[in-house]
């Protein structure tokens, strides 16, 4: 029954292929049951390939379907490989993904182009899970590129506004820089170990690299390029809030739930590879750390409600790579796992709350909703208590881990988890900011609107929040992924946390969210105050920014580039061709001169012809 | 009595047809290159009756009456030609006549 393995990408994409090409004739009705249908079908069986799988003895399940390419040496095959970490991915994967495209058959209802969306968003979801069921790198890589391409397409959904282009050509072509790393990366490795095949590969690999080999230095850092450019870290993090100019639905699924965490589980794929190279690890976690911290002072500046949550998502995915770092596997994909329901339900919640509010996004436009939008509200009132990891919620569980984690590294271990510590603050404040100026206090517009819900809508917000909820009693089957070698230290140990640094845990996102109180709800301080202090103004702006790094790669990269082609606009290859144009012409004006068109002179050319040819032949 | 040699009547047959021919290609008015024409047909002819004599047989003399004749219905196309030239163009020079320029 695992040949049905290769079913799950195959649903979306036949999705794909209907709403591509028949989708404009089709009713809204049957779009949208195309569309979503496809995922759920997907999904279900996602679940009776999970089932069997969890049940049985098996560790891993290998299908191949078809081979690709078979050249000399190499194979590469539409091979799909099924383990615990895959179990969990499928699941998020459809899961989310069918919750989200559920919603979207209400959300997008009255955009022109809904089959469009449902269109790309099918071919995302199935790119995806091309991506994580792969067996070799190859189709993985193809999985990644595909993902790539649907987010260009759809964050410039609604093309007719050039800033949503410019917004998509930002996103594909930072990726690009890490996809490129990552393909070099590939390069590397064949070239090394003879094979993409994932499996083949971390054996060979770990058989014939020393820990700390160059060669497995150079690989992991080209992939870790790679991962970097899709996740949305330093130094590739400028994407994503600009992302945000695409439907909020999408900005759920891909820049939340699913493809921001393609670098995740690339890192937690190749696992030993990394453990090959400490130091690239350690260069993981530090990514992780410097990321969360930096996205975090930047979400507690921003006032656009999605841009908060984009920026969030940057600082947790900090946490997903913090978690990579330092060895804590399972406790990575477990929080990404968590991520994914509950910034689902965030921005989702943010939909709502944007299409009742007729495309508002301006936090401070908006005020004491809570009335106005219940459902919206709930959602948010979860998320956000999930993505400040209070007690008990999935957010606090999987960070917890992390954190943990983190502890267990020698040396900087402590910095870590500091680190990891100040930056759950920092999400506490940030996310119930978003939260009380939103729902609380007076209302600063739109007084009347009500709140656009439907079934459609309403129900994938209500899964949503209870597993965001609960979401942290669910045991992800990936202990024997993460339990070879080296990664066995470092998985599910019980370690000696003292009691103090729990308690620091859990009670710093809490003094997060009361800090956030006294400043947004109670009033007791305020920011304008705070900005009467010195450099408050230039912090805040530098903050605002993103740290400067649009300025900073505008100065480094995008203005040379254009001076660049400023200067060569008469393409200085091109000037070759050009003279080649110049001497035929040349040689056309030159010929052409013995037309003359006069009769004296054509006869004289017969004549000497003959002439020629007489004496010719006389002579010869 | 002496004949007169037949090279020498080669030779004056070959200077007539450079002279028309010279004429031809310089000449501008239209009427004089139809001349020089006339003039290249009959030293043809005159290399035929030359032969002819040296070999004795009259079929040279006979040709010389076919190229008579074949220039008499030449000069009678060739002066409607120009006559059809003038009325179009005004003039007899043939150098008018580059249409085909370029």
């Amino acid at each position: 029954m695992f040949e049905s393995l290769g079913l799950l990408p195959t649903f979306p994409l036949l999705g794909f292929l209907t709403l591509f090409l028949a989708g404009g004739f089709l009713p809204r009705r049957m779009i949208g049951l195309i569309g979503a249908g496809s995922i759920g079908l997907s999904f279900l069986v996602a679940l009776s390939i999970v089932m069997p799988f969890l049940s049985g003895d098996s560790e891993e399940v290998r299908h191949v379907v078809y081979t690709w390419l078979s050249v000399g040496n190499f194979e590469s095959t539409f091979g799909l490989y099924l383990d615990g970490l895959t179990v969990v991915m499928i699941l998020v994967i459809t899961g989310v993904g069918f919750l989200i495209h559920l919603y979207s058959t209400g959300f997008m209802i009255d955009d022109p182009s809904f089959s469009r969306f449902f269109a790309i968003m099918n071919l995302f979801v199935a790119s995806m899970l091309i991506l994580v069921i792969a067996d070799n790198l190859l189709l993985l890589y193809l999985g990644w590129e595909g993902v790539g391409l649907c987010s260009y397409l759809l964050i410039g959904f609604w093309y007719t506004d050039p800033e949503n282009g410019y917004a998509a050509r930002k996103a594909f072509v930072t990726t690009r820089v890490g996809d490129t790393s990552m393909a070099i990366g590939l390069f590397l490795l064949f070239t090394q170990l003879g094979t993409l095949d994932i499996q083949s590969l971390l054996v060979f690999a770990q058989d014939r690299w020393d820990i700390g080999s160059g060669f497995a230095i150079a690989a992991t850092l080209l992939l870790l390029g790679g991962a970097v450019g899709k996740s949305a870290q330093l130094p590739l993090q400028t994407w994503l809030p600009d992302a945000m100019a695409g439907p909020t639905p999408i900005s759920a699924l891909i820049h939340a739930a699913t493809m921001v965490t393609a670098g995740v589980y690339l890192i937690a794929r190749m696992h030993p590879l990394f453990e090959l190279a400490p130091n690239v690890q350690l260069l993981v976690a530090l990514i992780g750390l410097a990321t969360l911290l930096i996205a975090g002072f930047t979400a507690m500046t921003q006032h656009d409600i999605k841009r908060i949550l984009a920026y969030s998502t940057i600082s947790q995915i900090g946490y997903m790579f913090l978690g990579l770092g330092v060895g804590a596997w399972s406790a990575s994909i477990f929080h990404l796992m968590t991520h994914a329901f509950f910034k689902a339900l965030l921005f989702l919640g943010a939909g709502t709350v944007i299409l009742s509010l007729h495309h508002e996004h301006d936090i401070f436009k908006m005020g004491g909703k809570w009335r106005q939008l219940p459902v919206a509200f709930a959602s948010f009132m979860i998320g956000s208590l999930a993505l400040a990891a209070f007690p008990f919620t999935s957010g606090y569980f999987s960070k917890d881990e992390i954190l943990i984690g983190a502890l267990a590294v020698e040396g900087v271990g402590l910095w870590l988890w500091l680190g990891g510590v100040v930056g759950a603050f920092f999400t506490g404040i940030y996310s119930f900011r978003l939260v009380f100026v939103v729902f609380f206090g007076e209302s600063r517009g739109h007084h009347d609107e009500g709140e656009v819900t439907g079934l459609a809508m309403a129900l994938p917000l209500f899964v949503l929040m209870v597993l965001a909820l609960l979401g942290g009693f669910i045991h992800i089957p990936v202990d024997n992924v993460f339990s070879h070698g080296a990664a066995l230290v470092a998985t599910h140990e019980e370690h000696s946390v003292s009691t103090f640094m729990h308690a620091v845990m859990i009670v710093v996102p809490l003094l997060g969210i009361g800090v956030s109180y006294l400043f947004y709800c109670a009033g007791v301080f305020s920011v304008s105050s705070l900005m009467k202090l010195p450099l408050a103004k230039t912090l805040h702006s530098f903050w605002y920014s993103g740290w400067g790094f649009d300025y900073l790669y505008k100065l480094l990269f995008i203005s040379p580039f254009l001076w660049l082609s400023k200067v060569n606009r008469r393409d200085v290859v091109d000037t070759f061709y050009a003279g080649i144009v110049v001497l035929s012409v040349f040689g056309n004006a030159v010929s052409v001169r013995s037309q003359s068109g006069l009769l004296r002179w054509y006869i004289l050319s017969i004549v000497i012809g003959i002439v020629l040819l007489v004496s010719l032949g006389a002579f010869l | 009595m002496d004949t007169i040699p037949f090279e020498h009547g080669l030779l004056l047959a070959s200077a007539l047809f450079a002279l028309g021919l010279v004429g031809v290609t310089t000449r501008r008015n239209i009427v004089f290159v139809l001349m020089s024409l006339e003039i290249m047909l009959n030293a043809t002819g005159l290399v035929f009756v030359v032969g002819s004599s040296k070999w004795g047989h009259a079929d040279g003399q006979i040709m010389f009456l076919m190229i008579l004749t074949l220039a008499a219905a030449e000069v009678a196309v060739g002066l409607a030609l120009i006559i059809q030239l003038y009325r179009r163009f005004k003039t007899v020079d043939i150098d008018v006549l580059s249409q085909l320029k370029g």
